[in-house]
């Protein structure tokens, strides 16, 4: 047999791994400051850029996209070569892949804190981006199959399969749920609307946890475990059964995000039972992973690498066994908006993506670098401080999750609801937030161990460089299937067809719940009372999801007896026909906004929105100051914004439109007149017309400032539906 | 659970059809997939299992 001699790319392995420590601590940092921010509301007040709504997507996009995505890649990069005994298809796609996934980072780094949102959860990037994330995709994809068609195995090992799941379906996903219609640079509307753009969100927010965040770290599982231990996996066979079984139920799992909404039932039903098939493909996998280790547990004593990976696979387990149970309607009318999903979705971050992570980091970094790890004793500190970061963190989530819920549906005996106010509800929770912190604390000074520990390994040890092997050519054989040759050798040797295949099953969960929700009308009743909203509502609504404000408020009232007690009339899908993007939201730190027009006056909302705790004491809500700056809303996209709602479907006139501006004012005027209802706010108005005009600056009376937009948008919230009950 | 299923699709004509294509594209979907797996010659499946332990013959040289 002729061996091939070939170089395994080992920089780019580098390169990536750099990335996802640097991400790791960023990320984590991001984290960190939120926790900080529930017990320092007003902690970087004043600062729009540094606000709680614009820094909760950053701290999730980052450590999605950016730590696990990038250790994905790394340990992809490295994995995917030797399984294929092959260098990758081509140095400059590695590159272009690794810069241009870099620079979307950067990119999203600097657009989520000025208030460049589409409000859509981990989809939050603006249309410019979302292309440049489509476009480094395909790259990647082009890069990973064009290695395989130059591979010297003949088989394609079943991490390989889960990593073409992941690219195909992170494709399928990222282009389906940001469908959008631009109206400037970096400002668009998504083309679904109310309950279809709910569904469409979730089913990519239920898939990207599955497809970014699983089924790639399977694939690392699948090699990196074998690897560690130096056995096979446990069973080959299980891995088949695991890879199929799970991306074909994984997809039609999405709805069970939106159970008790204004979704048609079918599909809420539909997501349940699927969500609960799912416990047994994930617990599958798990188990193959945990069972690799049988008759090496001794070697889990000695080696932190495989300690992470133990509790890493733990961490897959219990998520996957509570994920199921979360769907389960009796469960979800619990959990749901609580911060159990809090606590829920950092055991499978936290210990599945981080530990992963961090044992394959600690593997990896020796090994190219042809030394030893800096220090043993450091990994096994960073083992279990993190360890520790984990159950401090989510213990006390789960618990206040738990109290919280119950708190909201605790009935007197009179009927009255015993925590009519929200808020405490909330401060009944704070012991809980201080421990989240501690946790989080704990969990990011392990994270640091581990940037101390590599960097001393990589200063001792040898330059990475590209590692030089042989390995004998794949004899060319026809591509048809050969006499005797079963259906799947020959599948499991093609990766396009193999590809194709994973493609097919994936689309199913997908089309037979969207088509119908999409294309049946009367899956969405319309409600004749519901109007579309006015120019400076729709300008208030922009600046709602600008301040990332469905971060902490949902606009969903679920149909039980405690919140259509709270909250008002429970959620009706007919009242979201004109909202592009949907912003129901996922959890509730604050109340729910959905009927709160008209429950306070303007002057309320002015106060609050100034300063929260001067209206409602103890509240964990910053203030808004820089929505009261002297200076106009710009409200130059007005018309633009209007004829972009219209393509929609939305039934503005073209009266409508020409005249927006006009009844904006006017609005806008009856809502300063009616603050003028407040002396205090009158006073206080007098004061900074003087203190402008001592300055000489131009002094911008307040119906054309930001925050007269957000209050009309909060007072009409919800009020469609009361006017018929009321007229009733 | 099933009684709020099926009264959002009465509605619609020939939909009791719907159900058992379902059941069947889910048997024959693991089925086939049982099958697969087993179908398995026991040296192919270890011959396929041994693939992460080998990467090809790594050469050590000092020049690069």
């Amino acid at each position: 047999m002729e061996m091939e001699q070939f170089y395994y790319d080992n920089k780019i392995v580098k390169k990536f791994i750099y990335a996802t420590i640097l991400f790791g601590v960023v990320g984590m940092l991001v984290g960190l400051t939120l926790a900080v921010m529930y017990l320092f509301p007003n902690m970087t007040d004043g600062i729009s850029w540094l606000s709680y709504g614009r820094l909760r997507p950053l701290h999730t996009n980052a450590v999605i996209f950016a730590f696990v995505g990038n250790a994905f890649f790394a340990g992809m990069y490295y994995s995917l070569q030797r399984l294929l005994k092959a260098r990758m298809f081509s140095d400059f796609l590695s590159n272009l892949h690794f810069w241009g996934w870099q620079l979307i980072i950067v990119a999203a780094a600097i657009t989520l804190p000025l208030g460049y949102t589409s409000s859509k959860e981990y989809a939050e990037l603006e249309w410019p981006i979302d292309i440049a994330i489509a476009l480094i995709w395909v790259v990647m994809g082009i890069n990973m199959i064009g290695t395989m068609l130059r591979r010297r195995e003949r088989h394609l090992y079943v991490a390989i399969w889960f990593y073409i799941a992941t690219f195909v379906t992170v494709a399928v996903l990222h282009i389906f749920n940001n469908i959008e219609l631009p109206v400037s640079a970096l400002k668009s509307y998504s083309v679904y609307a109310g309950v279809q753009d709910a569904l469409v969100q979730w089913w990519y927010g239920h898939n990207a946890v599955a497809f970014f965040l699983t089924t790639p770290f399977l694939g690392l599982m699948y090699y990196f475990i074998p690897k560690v231990a130096n056995r096979p996996i446990y069973s080959y066979r299980l891995s088949i059964i695991h890879f199929w079984s799970l991306i074909f139920i994984y997809i039609w799992a999405g709805p069970h995000h939106l159970l008790y909404s204004a979704l048609p039932n079918w599909a809420q039903n539909l997501g349940v039972a699927f969500s609960v098939m799912l416990i047994a493909p994930s617990w599958g996998g798990m188990i193959n992973g945990l069972l690799t280790l049988r008759g090496a547990w001794d070697k889990v004593r000695e080696e932190p690498v495989l300690k992470f990976f133990v509790v890493a696979i733990t961490g897959y387990g219990m998520a996957t066994f509570e994920g199921p149970m979360l769907s389960l309607k009796n469960v979800n009318a619990i959990a749901h908006y609580t911060d159990w999903i809090i606590a829920h979705v950092h055991v499978g971050a936290l210990a599945w993506n981080g530990f992963m992570s961090f044992g394959m980091i600690y593997w990896l970094i020796p090994r190219m670098t042809k030394s030893a790890l800096f220090s043993k004793k450091l990994a096994n500190f960073h083992f279990w401080i993190g360890t520790l970061g984990i159950i401090i963190y989510t213990i006390p989530l789960y618990v206040a999750g738990f109290q919280q819920a119950s708190m909201w549906k605790q009935f007197n005996t009179d009927g009255t609801l015993t925590y009519g106010n929200f808020l405490e509800t909330v401060t009944a929770i704070m012991p809980m937030y201080w421990m989240r912190a501690v946790g989080g604390t704990l969990y990011l000074i392990g994270m640091l161990t581990l940037v101390y520990n590599i960097i001393m390994t990589v200063r001792a040890g040898n330059t990475i460089e590209d590692e030089l092997a042989q390995a004998p050519a794949l004899k060319k054989i026809n591509s048809t299937r050969l006499s005797g040759e079963k259906f799947h050798s020959w599948l499991e040797r093609k990766p396009i067809q193999l590809t194709i295949l994973a493609t097919i099953a994936i689309l199913i969960g997908g089309i037979i719940q969207i088509v119908p929700t999409i294309m049946v009308k009367s899956n969405i009743p319309t409600i004749s009372s519901v109007k579309p909203y006015t120019p400076l509502e729709l300008e208030g609504r922009d600046l709602y999801i600008r301040e990332g404000c469905v971060g902490c408020h949902s606009q969903s009232v679920r149909p039980f007896r405690s919140e259509v007690e709270r909250y008002g009339p429970q959620s009706k899908a007919g009242e979201f026909v004109y909202d592009h993007p949907f912003l129901w939201g996922s959890k509730r730190t604050g109340p729910d906004l959905l009927r709160v027009g008209g429950k306070y006056n303007d002057n309320w909302h002015f106060n609050h929105m100034w300063n929260p705790q001067s209206t409602s004491a103890g509240s964990i809500m910053p203030g808004y100051k820089w929505l009261f700056d002297n200076k106009p809303m710009d409200v130059s996209l007005t018309q633009k914004k209007m004829q972009a709602m219209i393509t929609l479907g939305v039934p503005y006139t073209q009266d409508d439109v020409a005249n927006a501006q006009k009844t904006m004012r006017a609005q806008a005027l009856k809502i300063e007149k009616s603050l003028e209802n407040d002396p205090d706010y009158v006073k206080s108005y007098e004061d900074s017309k003087k203190k402008a005009a001592a300055k000489g600056e131009k002094f911008v009376p307040m119906n054309e400032r930001e925050i007269v937009a957000l209050i009309a948008y909060i007072q009409r919230l919800g009020t469609d539906i009361k006017v018929k009950e009321t007229s009733k | 659970m099933f009684e709020q299923i099926k009264h959002n699709m009465e509605t619609i004509s020939g939909i009791e059809v719907y159900p058992i294509i379902s059941l069947l594209i889910f048997f024959f979907f693991f089925v086939g997939l049982a099958f697969w797996v087993f179908s398995y010659k026991k040296d192919k499946i270890d011959e396929m299992s041994q693939i992460p332990l080998e990467e090809g013959s790594i050469i050590i040289s000092k020049d690069r």
